[in-house]
């Protein structure tokens, strides 16, 4: 969109990037849009039966350079030249091949050295960009929105009417501005804000929102940051995150394979930067939160509203206001196995886990590495890093940081969702308890009975050296 | 799509808030790449104990819920995992409709591709039902009327909801969202071409 297509209104980036793509107004004010799809991500779990879908009405694939597959929530993470043990597993992967060759569309498969988590490939290839529409059938879709796109988890319904239409029917979200302010003490990391902000607003805190997180604490991070921040955003609830494109978003995609290059780069980036919201752009709601005043987070229930400082207490469930917060928190603590009134620094730990698409990119396994090295993880504990993303695992193993895993004592695997949502062989035992970077504390999460907390990368790798939850600030 | 126009039937009632998709599906029936089989997995975790028989405690598990067609539920449900692995095990399970204060979004969507119809109604307005499904012990029957955008009981409950006229009208035809779009074929085609021509952006 240029400066002249701008009506007088002042406008927020949200907006901006709606109206760019608009195929049809909505016939009424409650009604959905018609909206243009840029970039559609597509995984082995949720596509199946779209495909399939496809197949049986005889269409095809509207647009399939708009598509791009790769495998993730299913596959090994172990030795990749070794079978499928999971026979299930292995269709799945097959029938995406199989999809991906008969409609034409690229796919990284296990073996590429692309394939990685689907939220962590897109920006990585440089095939996420501001300003773009990207639906995936995950609903961590969110997490592209660091890059200023406007960004939706789908349905496998919807997935196979983006493959046929390239075009989503959405109802228009109202908008929420998250200011982050100040100066986040050491050990304080962009996973803490968001946690911290959740615990704030609830987990349907932003339903029928998108989310503009703005303020100096979001414009000093980096844009892995920054996709932390927006992966989480579906945890508030909200439809989608936003963060509007900077410098820094700029020198993250200069270069990438699939960004503009030449002239087309110039124009791009010229129109990316006009995307920020205008001065005076109006939200249906704002919340500041300062992150100087905050503590590493770690998440002590059954949903990532759940969550208080390393420094505190489990909560009392006598102390929560309604009956429904008071029976869901007892039923969390039950299944957490966490006593009332109890600090939660000092609770061990079995398990630790360094993944998923919310905290398994370069910076965090830096992050978690600069707290190992040299350390030894307790020997109670199983630990294990699983990189986003192949690429990811080659930038690390050429830093000589799984070395520096190895050494402390983690399992070094290859990409993929892994533990994040144990599809896979990576699972918790009943009973177990994970420190996890990850996004979902839910119930069975990680695996039946499995007991998840949400913590950084350099909380996880803490946990990992003492064995029992503890704040990392004591190793810096 | 089996369209929804009214429906009577009986009603579950799940008080918990929050209940994620996760729970409505655990993921280690995800695998299937086919759109039915996923009844029998529903509430997996919660409705099933470890040697397979039926968990007592579990609200749908209560003798008032056999048969039951509408499920009545808490604020956020259906949050987390985008899978619509969910309403496809609701649906063959034997739901029709969902009566909550609030849904997630993307679950909410999900529903309506799939014939199974998600109320909004106010957090009062569904205590008050959960109050009138717990007082009948022998089963409580709703009735949930699409034309007539409103939910009732036979003790004289009546209550409106607000529902967009677009999915409404998807819903009462049980039609399918691809083929309405594909309708639009036109607007598409020009989209793609004015975009072609703008965008800088555009490399894909
Ligand atoms: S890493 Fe976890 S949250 Fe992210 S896409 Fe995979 S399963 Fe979903």
């Amino acid at each position: 969109m240029t400066g002249s297509e701008r009506g007088v209104m002042p406008k927020t980036l949200f907006e901006k990037v709606w109206e760019a793509h608009l195929v049809r107004e909505p016939a009424d004010e409650s009604g959905p849009a018609l909206l243009y799809v840029d970039l559609h991500l597509v995984h082995e779990v949720t596509s199946p039966q779209a495909f399939e879908g496809l197949r049986l009405a005889g269409r095809r694939v509207r647009q399939p350079a708009r598509t791009l597959a790769t495998v993730d929530h299913n596959v090994p993470t172990g030795a990749r030249d070794l079978p499928i043990a999971d026979p299930v597993s292995a269709q799945q992967l097959r029938v995406l091949e199989q999809n991906a060759r008969d409609f034409g569309v690229e796919l990284f498969g296990l073996g590429s050295p692309d394939q990685g988590i689907v939220h962590v490939i897109g920006p990585e290839q440089g095939a996420t960009q501001p300003g773009m529409l990207i639906v995936c059938g995950d609903s961590h879709t969110s997490t592209h929105g660091a890059f200023g796109a406007l960004a939706f988890g789908i349905g496998t319904s919807e997935v196979e009417h983006v493959l046929a239409t390239q075009c989503l029917v959405q109802s228009r979200p109202r908008t929420l501005a998250v200011r982050f302010t100040g100066r986040p003490g050491a050990g304080v990391t962009p996973k803490d804000f968001i946690l911290a902000l959740i615990g704030r607003i609830g987990p349907d805190g932003a339903t029928g929102q998108v989310i503009e997180y703005t303020g100096e604490a979001v414009s000093r991070l980096s844009m892995e940051g920054r996709m932390t921040i927006c992966n989480m955003s579906i945890e508030g609830g909200a439809r989608a995150g936003m963060i509007a494109p900077d410098a820094v978003t700029l020198r993250y995609l200069a270069g990438r394979p699939r960004a503009p290059r030449g002239t087309a780069w110039d124009r791009a980036a010229t129109e990316w930067l006009a995307l920020a919201s205008d001065p005076g752009a109006r939200y249906d709601r704002e919340v500041t939160l300062d992150v100087a005043t905050l503590e590493p987070q770690v998440t002590w229930g059954t949903n990532p509203g759940m969550v208080a400082a390393i420094s505190g207490l489990v909560p009392n469930p006598l102390r929560f206001d309604s009956e429904s917060e008071r029976s869901a928190a007892e039923r969390a603590l039950e299944y957490m196995g966490l006593v009332p009134d109890a600090p939660l620094e000092g609770t061990p730990v079995d398990r630790v886990f360094l993944g998923s698409c919310t905290n398994a990119r370069i910076e965090d396994l830096r992050s978690a590495a600069s707290v190992l090295r040299g350390r030894r993880v307790s020997p109670r504990v199983r630990a294990m890093v699983v990189p986003g993303s192949m690429r990811v695992k080659a930038a690390a193993e050429a830093e000589g940081l799984d070395v520096v895993f190895r050494e402390a004592g983690f399992e070094w695997r290859n990409a993929g969702c892994s533990m994040c949502l144990g599809m896979n062989e990576d699972v918790l035992g009943s009973g177990e308890r994970c420190a996890s970077t990850s996004n979902r504390n839910f119930e069975g999460r990680q695996g039946k009975g499995g007991r998840t907390h949400l913590m950084s990368p350099p909380m996880a790798a803490a946990a990992a050296l003492a064995g029992r939850l503890v704040d990392v600030r004591k190793y810096l | 799509m089996i369209p929804f126009v009214r429906h009577t039937g009986r009603v579950a009632a799940l008080p918990r808030v929050n209940v994620d998709t996760d729970q409505i599906i655990p993921k280690q029936f995800l695998k299937r790449i086919e759109r039915t089989g996923f009844g029998q997995f529903l509430f997996f975790d919660w409705r099933l104990r470890a040697d397979g028989t039926l968990h007592p405690g579990f609200e749908l598990n209560q003798p008032a819920a056999a048969g039951a067609s509408v499920l009545l539920a808490c604020a956020n449900f259906g949050c987390g995992s985008s899978r619509e692995h969910a309403p496809w095990a609701l649906a063959e399970y034997g739901f029709r409709a969902l009566i909550a204060p609030s849904f997630a979004d993307i679950f909410f969507n999900n529903c309506c591709q799939n014939g199974l119809l998600p109320v909004v109604l106010a957090a009062d307005l569904v205590a008050e039902l959960f109050r009138r499904a717990q007082a009948a012990s022998n089963g409580y029957l709703l009735t949930v009327d699409l034309e007539a955008q409103q939910v009732s009981d036979a003790a004289g409950f009546a209550a409106s909801f607000a529902i967009d006229p677009y999915r409404r009208e998807l819903l009462l035809r049980g039609l399918d969202q691809i083929g309405a779009t594909l309708l639009e074929e036109a607007r598409i085609a020009a989209f793609e071409s004015r975009r072609r021509s703008s965008w800088a952006g555009d490399s894909g």
